[in-house]
């Protein structure tokens, strides 16, 4: 039965861990206490014998510190997101998980089989047919032969793949490829499956097809600890999360909250001056800045917050009715909004040099979670043939939020009422609100 | 999907070795890659069996002709060319095994760094796809063996006596040039130069009797493999010239010595993959 152990629904904003705790309590499925991962990097490689019989000096090792005491407790059923930056130690942990590596401290217990999938495919072998390579892959994923075998039918009827079963792999598309090794995966019937990073795979049907198959594993009883740097699919498919950051645990619990941590953290490290700021001579964009409404300067901004906008442009020579504007895309590249303006109040309408232009002022934040860029452009005689500036990538932020639908959330003032029946048409309706 | 949740033990996970995941994991996985490769070079093409059996059979054409025509030494020795048909094969089987396997973790790098499995597959699989190798070309062998007259002998049948010791060292040599190939990618090298010179230390296309430097030939029973095919020529065909193990010492000294060189290199090679085989994926 499925309450055989208690679970939230992800998305609810219950503390964790839950309190439905009516029936038996928690498995742990996977338990990591203190588990400590250095690598030695030599300065200078020694890889061949006739080196080590030559070099004197003993080399000298950079020790990196992969992972630092690192502990947490994943339970049965759960669906576990591990987040982090690149380097931040969540693959080694990985593949410390699926004994791929050797942790140097601390113990690592789990409780059933476990499937690793670090990439999709792994020991695929071109030369061979897919039934062998299902049979093959099966066996070294832990199966027996006989289950490697009778697994075959289900893996390929998810992969779609019936026909081809007794083709070489060296003659499969990319995407047939793909299928193949995704429902490997999907078909294995470990206790607990490490995913990492192998989501949108195939065409959009088939996207959809792997989508279902991870909610239904989801609400399973399966442990799924899954490594990605999609926050999107954090929030969708993961009870829980944790945030690693130079190898150590700084957050766990709620994957919302976790995703949001991570988008945070994500931005405030990122590198601020590559911003183009250049740009033709004319006139240059000196600063730019978002702020929240206690006027400090934010990277990341939260949903339908207060959002304030800065910019200083200077001039270096003669500007004749100079235009400015700003443009903000999301992420697949789509204007969102933007605005061009030029110099207000009674003054001249041109720039000396030297002189300096501040822009400020409020934007209405109706965007949604993602990540959005900004584009700059001056043009003179207030004629968008004249560009005197422009500058494609000047502002790089993130909106953080509960996630919905579209790219912007309107403000909407409908209501949902039950209108008397009508006795033509008969019966009760339900209006959905 | 498992139907009813058993109850599942916390159990230890020990990380990356050798052996680990059950011995039946093992074999199986042993077995299957085995014949996948033995399967992919023989019956991958039209003429696979076929041109396998052609590289040990041209050597063989090459070296009766040279020692039979230019050094005049098949007409000294009895049964000549079956032995020397019957030494090539039985080479390949070592040449194979620890050549083919040198490489083999380091060439398995995208299975060894993604996917957990007993380590120690990699290099046996080699090993076993090269033992069948030698049992297909074996057929040819007891063929010819027939074909040229060499009689049966009832010591045929202690080929197994021969076969197991040296399939032994071959694993052995295996696991240790596999696993030290991962930390100094220059061993393959050096190996192919250490394996033709065991080629030539050992009685395989000449025999013992030709050498008329007692002291040489007293000293290359000490290799390991000496013994072995000196062992085999006896079985293989009566010829009271062949010496016995011990004629061809000079003593039992040199045979000591390749006893205790054979057990060093065994336990070199179970200690040294074992060393090495939890860190084999971070060295990659």
């Amino acid at each position: 039965m499925a309450g055989f152990f208690a679970r939230i629904a992800p998305l609810t904003p219950v503390t964790y861990p839950p309190l439905l705790t009516t029936h038996a309590p928690p498995q742990v499925a996977i338990e990591v206490s203190g588990v400590e991962k250095t690598f030695r990097i030599p300065t200078q490689r020694v890889d061949s014998l006739k080196e080590r019989l030559t070099t004197f000096s003993q080399s000298d090792y950079r020790e990196l510190h992969a992972l630092r005491e690192v502990s947490f407790e994943v339970e049965r059923g759960e669906f576990f997101g591990i987040v982090g930056r690149n380097g931040s130690g969540k693959s080694t942990l990985l593949k410390i998980l699926a004994s791929i590596y050797a942790a140097d401290g601390g113990r690592v217990r789990m409780a059933g089989r476990l499937a690793p999938f670090i990439e999709l495919g792994v020991g695929f072998n071109n030369e061979l047919t897919a039934r062998e390579n299902v049979e093959l892959n099966g066996v070294m994923m832990g199966l027996t032969r006989r289950d490697a075998r009778s697994r075959l039918g289900a893996v390929l009827e998810f992969a779609e793949l019936e026909e081809f079963v007794d083709l070489k792999l060296k003659n499969y598309s990319s995407g047939m490829l793909v299928r193949l090794a995704f429902s490997v995966m999907i078909q294995s019937d470990a206790e607990i499956l490490l995913i990492d990073e192998v989501l949108a795979v195939g065409d959009a049907s088939f996207q959809q097809k792997c989508a279902d198959v991870f909610y239904e594993i989801r609400d399973s009883d399966r442990t799924v600890v899954f490594v990605t740097h999609d926050m999107r699919a954090v929030e969708q498919y993961c009870h829980r999360a944790m945030l690693l950051h130079d190898g150590r645990i700084t957050a766990i619990g709620d994957s919302d909250e976790v995703a949001r941590r991570y988008l945070r953290l994500n931005f405030e490290q990122a590198p601020s001056g590559d911003a183009d700021m250049g740009g033709l001579a004319d006139i240059t964009l000196s600063d730019v800045w978002l702020e929240d409404g206690g006027g400090e300067r934010i990277t990341n901004v939260e949903k339908g917050s207060e959002l304030r906008f800065g910019a200083i442009f200077e001039a270096h020579r003669a500007v004749e009715g100079p235009s400015f504007g700003f443009a903000f895309s999301d992420a697949d590249g789509v204007e969102v909004t933007g605005f061009g303006l030029g110099l207000a109040g009674d003054v001249p309408d041109r720039l000396e040099p030297g002189q300096r232009v501040r822009l400020s002022g409020e934007i209405e934040n109706r965007l949604m979670p993602g990540r959005y860029v900004a584009k700059c452009w001056v043009h003179r005689e207030h004629n968008y043939a004249n560009l005197v500036l422009h500058s494609p990538h000047v502002l790089d932020f993130v909106v953080y939020g509960d996630s919905g639908a579209g790219v912007v959330a309107l403000d909407h003032h409908i209501a949902a009422t039950v209108e008397a029946a009508s006795p033509v048409e008969g019966g009760a309706r339900v209006e959905g609100s | 999907m498992s139907a009813e949740p058993a109850n599942l033990e916390l159990r230890e996970v020990s990380g990356p070795s050798a052996l680990g995941g059950g011995r039946h994991r093992f074999f199986e996985l042993l077995w299957l890659m085995s014949v996948t490769e033995f399967k992919k070079t023989f019956f991958g093409t039209v003429l696979g069996y076929v041109w396998s059996l052609m590289r040990p059979l041209l050597l063989f054409a090459v070296l009766l002709l040279v020692f039979t025509q230019v050094f005049k030494l098949g007409s000294k020795v009895a049964h000549y060319e079956v032995l020397l048909l019957f030494n090539i094969v039985l080479f390949g089987l070592f040449l194979e095994g620890t050549g083919g396997s040198v490489a083999s973790v380091v060439g398995q790098e995208g299975i060894v760094r993604k996917t957990q499995f007993p380590r120690l597959v990699i290099p046996l699989s080699v090993v076993l796809t090269a033992l069948f190798t030698l049992g297909l070309n074996m057929i040819v062998v007891v063929i010819f063996m027939l074909v040229f007259g060499a009689p049966p002998l009832l010591t045929w049948l202690l080929f197994p006596a021969i076969l197991v010791p040296l399939l032994v060292l071959v694993c052995a040599l295996s696991m240790l040039l596999s696993a030290l190939n991962v930390r100094f990618r220059d061993v393959a090298i050096i190996w192919t130069v250490i394996a033709t010179a065991l080629n030539y230390a050992t009685p395989v296309i000449y025999p013992l009797q030709i050498i008329q430097n007692e002291t040489l030939k007293h000293a290359l029973m000490a290799n390991p493999l000496a013994p072995l095919f000196q062992q085999a020529h006896l079985w293989l065909i009566n010829d009271p010239e062949t010496e016995s193990l011990i004629t061809a010492a000079g003593g039992p000294l040199p045979l000591i010595a390749a006893g205790l060189i054979y057990v060093a290199v065994c336990v070199a090679g179970i200690w040294v993959f074992n060393r090495e085989a939890p860190r084999i994926a971070e060295q990659l």
